[in-house]
């Protein structure tokens, strides 16, 4: 039989705060474990919450940016279960009561623009993180465990979709669009392999055309994108499988496992869903006046759909528009055009050899040397025949290497084009002499031969002569 | 006089003009102690060292005239709730023994920047829940009047010790009358705050939206001194009441000319002991001949204002005390699984009665009985602040007897949790409502011991509640001590 997926994701997102949710305790990933702590997030007797205002404007903004209703009237939720590395037992989360609800973001998988609801977004704070020893890392049969508080109480926002998603790969551009916002709006470093961007996917299947909704299977643990559409499409499969075979879905946590390219299920004993949701007594309701939501509207940054369709009407690539999604990248090919560059080379670089570097580094556009004014330093000089393409590449890797300007690198390593006629004429002539067959071959008519001359006369100035002008003097000579 | 007599207004004179130093009458105050706790059992944590280092700190501080305010050099005693950096903090539970927190908390440096010197901590019900501090993992506290007898709870240490001299004042929490049952036991003055005006930060939170720190004093004036040290904004605790609230001194001697003061129906008839309904109905004509209007109102909502508390702080205590699971703190018992630990952790480490409120608490926020239960306790905790708007709009301040009955036996309600409930019906109301109500001795029963009446004010009306307190307190002229302390004060 054929069947319909259907998937919703919850998107969990670490905030880029510079103290947590509900203490003055920092929020830098990568400090020694229990540093980033305080009695607040350790859940010391006596302590008490005091709510982060940056991180409930970054969710309001998220909210707008996802075409959010926001709630005037918002409240935090004590949300009750027993877990090691939950120090107080109860997590603050929202209940029935989120920040924002009902919007809904536009993807494009490829295959025309879908529209995928979203159910709301919440702001909650984060657990520690146990390590757990022995036994393979695997919590039943580990023989201890470490926590480290420092992640605890980081602020984290989260966002439901409806079950709107039809395939992996509309999951895939869903999270691809959401975390180019999220970067956008600068709320989050969004790195999927560091935890601070997190999905977790519900997805069933049902005879085609149907309207009823099948068992849920719920998948945890994907660490990348490229993960995301990998576990649903093995986890669709899976499904599709036992319903042939007439078998039933077991309503399940299942973990992806990048490894071995397959879900599996989790622990077996289903842990109680009974949160026991009441209000926090220690916080007072979150008003959010329809000023301050303007005043965070009025604030936003351009968002990725509206960049790509100014970048697009500026003559950029569909493919590099959707590449150029970072905030970073798509301001120093901002500030390159305005600065002067041609849009289209412009992009061709940031999208190629820039990303390339990034790539390579592990940087982020912020760390790089080179700023749009030299992009379009670059871009102009070889418009302007003064470096060839090849040289250009050299050039960029000298300038990211913080050797100097794009003319100051070009320069130091000689790699200006010759574009004085009068410097190359004579090994124009040169080559004209030395190869009288081919002058009389071309004089006939064969133009083919022309490349041959220009290819040597670029030998000889070892590659620097402006191959436009040496081609000009070589017709000239020759007579055609 | 023995300094351990003296009231904190008296002792700051002294301390002042140079007749007493901090240090002497820390001296007095320990010594008082150490011929009273063999019976009363009041303190759980005396910080030697610390105080006497406090004391030194105070009297050189004077010395260079660097006077800090009315607390400067007071031997004061803290219920052993509110963490103190450096001193064992245990909540009277075993759960906390061995705990010593690295921080104070915010009432705990406003008496420390106040000059006050820190005595020791005293004993509670653990978690705050009881009305008798029996229910302490480190033995009961006894009545100073009668040591047969309960000092009330849960702040029984702190009314104890203020009582007999072995601090000038002492701070308690009432979650439902913790403060003021047991000053009425003992013949203190006790107040619970406006919600918000005292920080509640490092306060161990028995039930977050009742719980409210105030001070136990021998006299009004004192109380009021105690409670402006520790009232006022506090950034750490987000409920924190950010406005300016009244002078509370202000009307301090005014009296009660023309007053409207009201005596709720509801609480004055069925279940009052004779010798409490007597020394009420006393208080009440001699505020009636000092010009009080005396009236008659009704808080109909009283009577479910019980069942609503019993769910609403067991349902908050549930998840507070969720955070004690061996895990970071406190003793462990090990299980072949984290959730064993947990398990065997909380049930080695928690009382009966906090088990018992826990379980109680968790049911009724449970799937399917959250709406019948806490849900319903809601409402009712909106109708009983309703029916005090309703009374305000008609007079001034209420009042009621503080507790039902004077100090009962030890033992006498240890098994029977509603009779021992039943002891906060006057006190409970207002920490639904978040008002401000304060309890002054005004007499003896036929036994002997010490009866306390009520005065309740709308929210931050601290300055007339003080105002009434005070005129009952010059009325009625209670200047009896329990014994325990005067043949010591004489030896």
């Amino acid at each position: 039989m054929s069947y319909e997926a259907v998937i919703g994701i919850e998107t969990h997102v670490e905030l880029q705060t510079a103290s947590k949710m509900f203490c003055g305790c920092p929020t830098d990933f990568g400090a020694e474990p229990n540093t980033n702590v305080c009695p607040v997030c350790l859940g010391l007797p006596g302590a008490l919450p005091v709510p982060n205002e940056r991180a409930i404007e970054w969710t309001v903004a998220l909210g707008i940016a996802l075409g959010c209703e926001i709630s005037q009237h918002s409240v935090f939720h004590r949300k009750n279960y027993f877990y090691a590395d939950l120090p107080k037992n109860y997590q603050i989360s929202q209940f029935d009561l989120p920040l924002c609800v009902g919007g809904h973001l536009e993807v494009d998988p490829g295959s025309g623009v879908r529209r995928v609801g979203i159910t709301r977004v919440h702001l909650e704070e984060d657990t520690g993180k146990s390590t757990h020893l022995g036994g393979g890392g695997r919590i039943h049969d580990a023989e201890g465990a470490l926590i480290d508080f420092n992640r605890s109480g980081i602020p984290l926002l989260e966002v439901v979709t409806e079950p709107d998603i039809r395939s992996p790969e509309e999951a895939r551009a869903y999270a691809q669009e959401l975390r180019a916002i999220v970067l956008a709006l600068g709320i989050s470093d969004a790195r999927l392999e560091e935890g601070s961007l997190r999905f977790d996917a519900n997805v069933s299947l049902r005879p085609e055309g149907a309207d009823e909704l099948g068992i849920k299977v719920e998948v945890k643990n994907m660490n990348s994108l490229r993960s995301l559409q990998r576990a649903l499409a093995f986890e669709i499969e899976r499904q599709t499988a036992l319903l042939d075979k007439g078998e039933a879905i077991d309503q399940e946590t299942r973990h992806w496992d990048e490894e071995a390219g397959r879900t599996e299920p989790g622990r077996s004993k289903e842990e109680s869903s009974d949160y026991r949701y009441f209000p926090e007594p220690d916080l007072v309701p979150i008003q959010t006046n329809p000023e301050a939501v303007e005043r965070i509207r009025g604030a936003l940054p351009e968002l990725p759909a509206l960049r790509r369709a100014r970048h697009i009407a500026l003559g950029v690539e569909p493919a590099a528009a959707a590449t150029m999604a970072s905030a970073g990248l798509a301001a120093m090919f901002d500030d390159a055009v305005s600065a002067g560059a041609d849009p289209r080379a412009a992009a061709n670089w940031v999208t190629g050899e820039i990303t390339a570097h990034l790539n390579r580094t592990g940087d982020d556009p912020s760390d790089l040397v080179m700023d749009g004014r030299g992009l379009a330093e670059l871009v102009g000089m070889i418009g302007g025949g003064e470096l060839s393409s090849t040289a250009a590449k050299e050039v960029l890797i000298g300038v990211l290497a913080g050797e100097g300007s794009p003319r100051e690198v070009a320069a130091a390593k000689d790699l200006m084009q010759i574009s004085d006629e009068s410097a190359i004429v004579s090994e124009v002539d040169a080559v004209i002499e030395t190869h009288p067959d081919e002058v009389a071959r071309m004089k006939d008519g064969d133009e083919r031969l022309a490349g041959f001359l220009v290819g040597q006369v670029m030998k000889a100035t070892g590659g620097r002569a402006d191959p436009r002008l040496v081609d000009r003097l070589i017709r000239e000579r020759v007579g055609l | 006089m023995d300094p351990a007599d003296l009231t904190i207004a008296e002792a700051g004179a002294r301390l002042r003009s140079g007749d007493l130093t901090a240090v002497d009458l820390l001296a007095s105050v320990r010594r008082r102690a150490s011929m009273t706790e063999a019976i009363l059992h009041a303190y759980l944590t005396i910080d030697a060292e610390g105080a006497t280092a406090s004391a030194v700190e105070a009297d050189a501080a004077l010395q260079r005239g660097d006077d800090r305010g009315p607390l400067h050099g007071i031997p004061v005693a803290l219920k052993d709730n509110m963490v103190t950096r450096g001193v064992e903090t245990t909540c009277s539970s075993r759960i906390l023994s061995g705990y010593v927190p690295p921080y104070d908390a915010t009432v705990v440096e406003r008496l420390r920047a106040g000059g006050a010197v820190i005595v020791g901590k005293t004993n509670l019900d653990e978690f705050a829940m009881g009305s008798s501090t029996e229910n302490s993992a480190y033995g009961t506290t006894r009545n100073p009047w009668n040591p047969d007898r309960v000092p009330g709870g849960s702040s029984g240490g702190s009314a104890a010790v203020v009582a007999v001299g072995s601090a000038l004042g002492a701070l308690g929490s009432d979650t439902g009358g913790s403060i003021r049952q047991p000053a009425s036991l003992c013949g203190v003055v006790g107040m619970k705050p406006t919600y918000g005006l005292v920080s509640r930060y490092g306060l161990i939170a028995f039930a977050s939206s009742l719980d409210q720190i105030g001070p136990i004093t021998r006299t009004v004036d004192d109380a009021v001194t105690l409670f402006e040290a520790i009232a006022g904004h506090d950034p750490s605790d987000a409920t924190s009441y950010r406005g300016d609230f009244p002078d509370p001194r202000a009307d301090l001697g005014k009296g009660v000319e023309g007053l409207r003061v009201g005596i709720v129906s509801e609480l004055s008839g069925d279940g009052i002991q004779p010798g409490v309904a007597a020394a009420f109905q006393a208080t009440l004509d001699r505020l009636a001949g000092a010009g009080a209007d005396i009236r008659e109102v009704s808080l109909p909502s009283t009577e479910y204002a019980l069942s609503a508390y019993y769910l609403i702080a067991p349902a908050e205590c549930s998840a507070n005390l969720a955070r004690f699971d061996g895990v970071r703190y406190g003793p462990r018992i090990d299980g072949a699984t984290v959730e064993a630990m947990m398990s065997a952790t909380r049930r080695d480490g928690f009382g009966p009665e906090v088990t018992r409120r826990i379980l109680l608490g968790t049911y009724a926020l449970s799937a399917g009985y959250y709406d019948a239960f806490y849900g319903q306790a809601q409402k009712v905790r909106t109708m009983v602040s309703e029916d005090f708007k309703d009374a305000y709009a008609e007079v001034d301040v209420l009042v009621t007897p503080t507790s039902p009955t004077t100090a009962f036996a030890v033992g006498e309600r240890a098994d029977d949790p509603l009779a021992m409930y039943l002891s906060d019906i006057c006190t409970i109301p207002s920490n639904l409502s978040g008002d401000p109500a304060i309890s002054v001795p005004v007499g003896l029963d036929d036994a002997g011991l010490p009866v306390g009446f009520q005065v309740l004010a709308p929210a931050l009306g601290e300055g007339v509640m003080f105002q009434v307190a005070a005129a009952v307190e010059r009325l009625s002229g209670f200047e009896s001590r329990p014994a325990l302390a005067t043949s010591l004060g004489a030896a």
